[in-house]
């Protein structure tokens, strides 16, 4: 665990090397011209935060209590403003909780991913499934996104790589009657883990979103307690309007947590925060690359080092 | 969220009013919840301060200071550069004096760009042209079959030499071919990737010195936020852009991102997507955009819609039935099917003005099934029925509840609606607006 934390580590810090405009240059830059904390240096902070997609309201919420805090407990070097900001950061995205995902002992644990379009639900279900196989847990994969061109067949070359079995039906048949042969499936052959890829859909189109709860309850009809893990893909790139998508999936479906995706880009995702903050759904898994080994555990301590790393190096 | 800030901006006003002279300050302060609006639909922190600076000279200059009604006014200025800075009107494509005309999409991962490829193929086709499209993604998978299978629906070929090829040499004997097969348009479509990746960049502009391309799209999904300027720029600095596609604009998002990458990069939006269907590919228009970023709502769209669901002649017809006092169920269910042909009926509402973001209407869900249940009803009635509704007594209602598997309740419901409506259709005045707008009065909206 502490070497795939390294890795991450080094991974996040890469990345953010890579766009030189990151919130940890940002920030840096910031605190080196400045010795005191003052009203330029919280604007400025607010100004990297809001570029950071925490969005207006969550971005005063903060600022307001940074100043609180700083306040009372005297801070005024920058550099410990900044501190205490990441702790709270790290505080508020769920440091103190278990993180990764659920797995169900003694049951095939279900998993359904779901998101909008082109959030990488099919390339997050591919990498999960990996990851499961090298904690050596037997994983089925189901195709249930029907609609989208040549999706099952995506799906399809995942499953070849991560070693997992790919349940199918045709395109355009019911999605719901595929996760029912998946779990069919999944029981017979004893899979610890079924991963049901579901197609995108805008949280607007309520007739999707039907079709979605449909999927859910006939997981939950074949399997009590299912799915155990509704995982929501939302693309690191994506502003506000990620709050509506979370809000409107977990609704219908119960979202259980987020795989952030795409983390990998000059994107920070900072609109998580308001998510958690709003919806208390948090962030279990990160996307970062296109790789088999791209996906990881979230852990809200690491992604905020990280996000902070470049500080004392220059 | 329009008329939030329009309420915000008018009570803001009104306070200061008090005062008995406003100043630049409390401009300032007015611009202050524009700002805000503006970052809520995730338009650029930096796009934003710029833009505010622009519109505070202006709305000095329009003596906002002695109007009576500064908060309209702020807006309508607002509202008027945010079109300007869009693009005053929409851009076309340019075709090559000497086909074939090459068009290469480019774009983050999940933007949306083998989506957008077949609709600008079938957009193009629809003007007469006859395009090919490359699929020189070899990087997803399966990204070649969802090409050929998007393709084949809308009846373009599909140019593939598997994913093992270069994409820089599939692209450049698609388009050395593309004469020889009779095509006009070359549609490139590319993997997506980061724009900080440099051997993918590098590989982009290899594509480019190889086939020249006469337009340069860059995909942006709708949804973006605050980073849509890093990569608009990055993919400008790096190929020359012609000019942006803006997808998913479906959803709810406000779109603010539109804004970010037309004033980073200076290239006009060109087409936005606004569906599943192959056909929901449209032009850009700024004024639209200017609207929802504002959540303004987007009534033009919904009329577009109305008038492209509506058949001219059923419409002309309805008209004339409308007025007249025999309305029937008949007419009645040509009306009803055109509402449903416009689209999802969430849909429209999120068009209308105010109705969109409204909280009233958080709560209520429009059942489309209810439609079904109308149509079914009507259907089991007998012609006559249908031409004359007073006929249809006790016996008939059970008969019609039993046909089409409603109850009893449901039928008496929908026969006292209709009978509203029909007072409704009479009333003198309400016809004469009524016939012009017939097909899009939703008296079955609860």
């Amino acid at each position: 665990m502490k070497g795939l934390n390294l890795n991450l580590f080094s991974r996040l810090k890469q990345g953010l090397a890579k766009t030189r405009d990151g919130l940890v240059g940002r920030i840096q830059i910031i605190v080196r011209g400045k010795d005191k904390v003052d009203d330029a240096l919280i604007s400025e902070i607010e100004e990297v935060l809001i570029e950071a997609d925490v969005g207006v309201k969550t971005t005063e919420r903060i600022l307001e209590r940074l100043r609180e805090n700083a306040r009372e407990m005297r801070i005024v070097s920058p550099d410990a403003l900044i501190e205490l900001l990441k702790s709270e950061l790290a505080a508020e995205l769920g440091q103190e909780e278990p993180g990764g995902l659920t797995l169900a002992p003694g049951t095939t644990t279900v998993i359904m991913v779901v998101g909008v379009n082109g959030t990488g639900k099919t390339t997050t279900a591919g990498k999960l499934a990996y990851k499961l196989r090298q904690e050596g847990k037997r994983v089925i994969l189901g195709a249930a996104d029907t609609f989208r061109a040549a999706a099952i067949e995506q799906l399809e070359i995942w499953g070849n790589r991560a070693g997992a079995e790919v349940i199918r039906h045709q395109e355009g048949s019911d999605p719901a009657a595929v996760a029912y042969d998946a779990i069919q499936a999944a029981k017979s052959r004893g899979a610890d883990v079924l991963i049901i890829d579901t197609a995108g859909r805008l949280h607007t189109k309520s007739n999707l979103m039907e079709e979605l709860k449909k999927v859910r309850r006939v997981i939950n009809r074949e399997i009590p307690g299912a799915p155990h893990e509704v995982l929501l893909t939302l693309d690191a790139t994506a502003g506000q309007n990620a709050i509506a998508q979370a809000r409107i999936f977990t609704d219908a479906v119960g979202v259980t947590g987020i795989a952030l995706t795409k983390l990998d880009g000059t994107a920070k995702g900072g609109v998580i925060i308001s998510i958690r903050d709003e919806l208390g759904v948090p962030v279990k898994l990160i996307g970062i690359g296109e790789g088999l080994d791209d996906l990881r555990d979230f852990a809200p301590r690491e992604f905020v080092e990280a996000l902070f790393a470049g500080m004392g190096e220059g | 969220m329009f008329e939030s800030l329009t309420y915000k901006l008018q009570e803001t006003f009104k306070r200061l009013r008090g005062k008995g002279k406003l100043t630049e300050k409390d401009v300032d302060e007015a611009l202050r919840e524009v700002r805000l609006a503006l970052l809520e639909a995730d338009v650029n922190f930096k796009v934003v301060k710029s833009f505010i600076t622009s519109v505070k000279d202006k709305a000095i200059g329009q003596e906002v200071l002695s109007s009576l009604t500064p908060g309209q006014l702020v807006i309508k200025i607002v509202h008027n550069e945010l079109i300007n800075l869009m693009g005053g009107s929409q851009a076309k494509v340019n075709f090559a004096p000497h086909p074939p005309t090459v068009i290469m999409l480019v774009g983050l991962q999940g933007s949306g760009k083998t989506t957008t490829a077949s609709k600008l193929a079938n957009y193009l086709k629809g003007q007469g042209r006859k395009p090919l499209l490359v699929a020189a993604d070899t990087q997803r998978p399966a990204a070649v079959k969802q090409l050929q299978v998007l393709g084949e629906g809308v009846g373009v070929p599909v140019f593939a030499m598997g994913e093992r090829e270069s994409p820089v040499k599939i692209a450049r004997a698609a388009v050395s071919g593309a004469s020889s097969r009779g095509c006009d348009v070359v549609i490139i479509d590319t993997a997506g990737r980061l724009h900080i990746d440099e051997e993918l960049m590098a590989e982009l502009a290899d594509i480019k010195a190889a086939v020249n391309p006469h337009e340069i799209l860059l995909v942006v999904d709708a949804m973006t936020g605050q980073d849509a300027v890093n990569v608009a720029s990055s993919f400008n600095e790096r190929l020359g852009l012609d000019g942006i596609i803006l997808t998913k604009l479906d959803g709810d998002a406000r779109g603010g991102a539109a804004l970010s990458v037309k004033a980073v990069t200076g290239k006009p939006i060109k087409f936005v997507g606004v569906g599943e269907k192959a056909s929901a590919l449209e032009p850009f228009h700024p004024d639209r955009m200017a609207s929802r970023i504002l959540g303004m709502g987007d009534i033009l769209s919904l009329i577009e819609k109305a008038e492209a669901a509506m058949d001219v002649r059923e419409a002309k017809k309805l008209q004339e039935r409308l007025g007249a006092s025999d309305f029937n169920f008949e007419d009645f269910i040509v009306q009803l099917r055109q509402v449903r042909k416009m689209g999802p009926l969430d849909e429209l509402i999120s068009m209308i003005p105010g109705l969109g973001s409204s909280k009233a209407l958080k709560g209520l869900k429009v059942d489309e099934k209810e439609f079904s249940r109308i149509e079914a009803i009507i259907n089991s009635m007998t012609p006559a029925e249908r031409r004359n509704p007073s006929i249809i007594d006790g016996s008939r209602r059970r008969r019609i509840a039993k046909g089409s598997g409603t109850k009893i309740q449901d039928v008496n419901a929908l026969l006292k609606q209709f009978e509203q409506v029909r007072k409704l259709m009479k009333q003198a005045g309400a016809i004469e607006r009524g016939a012009r707008r017939g097909g899009l009065s939703l008296p079955f909206f609860r």
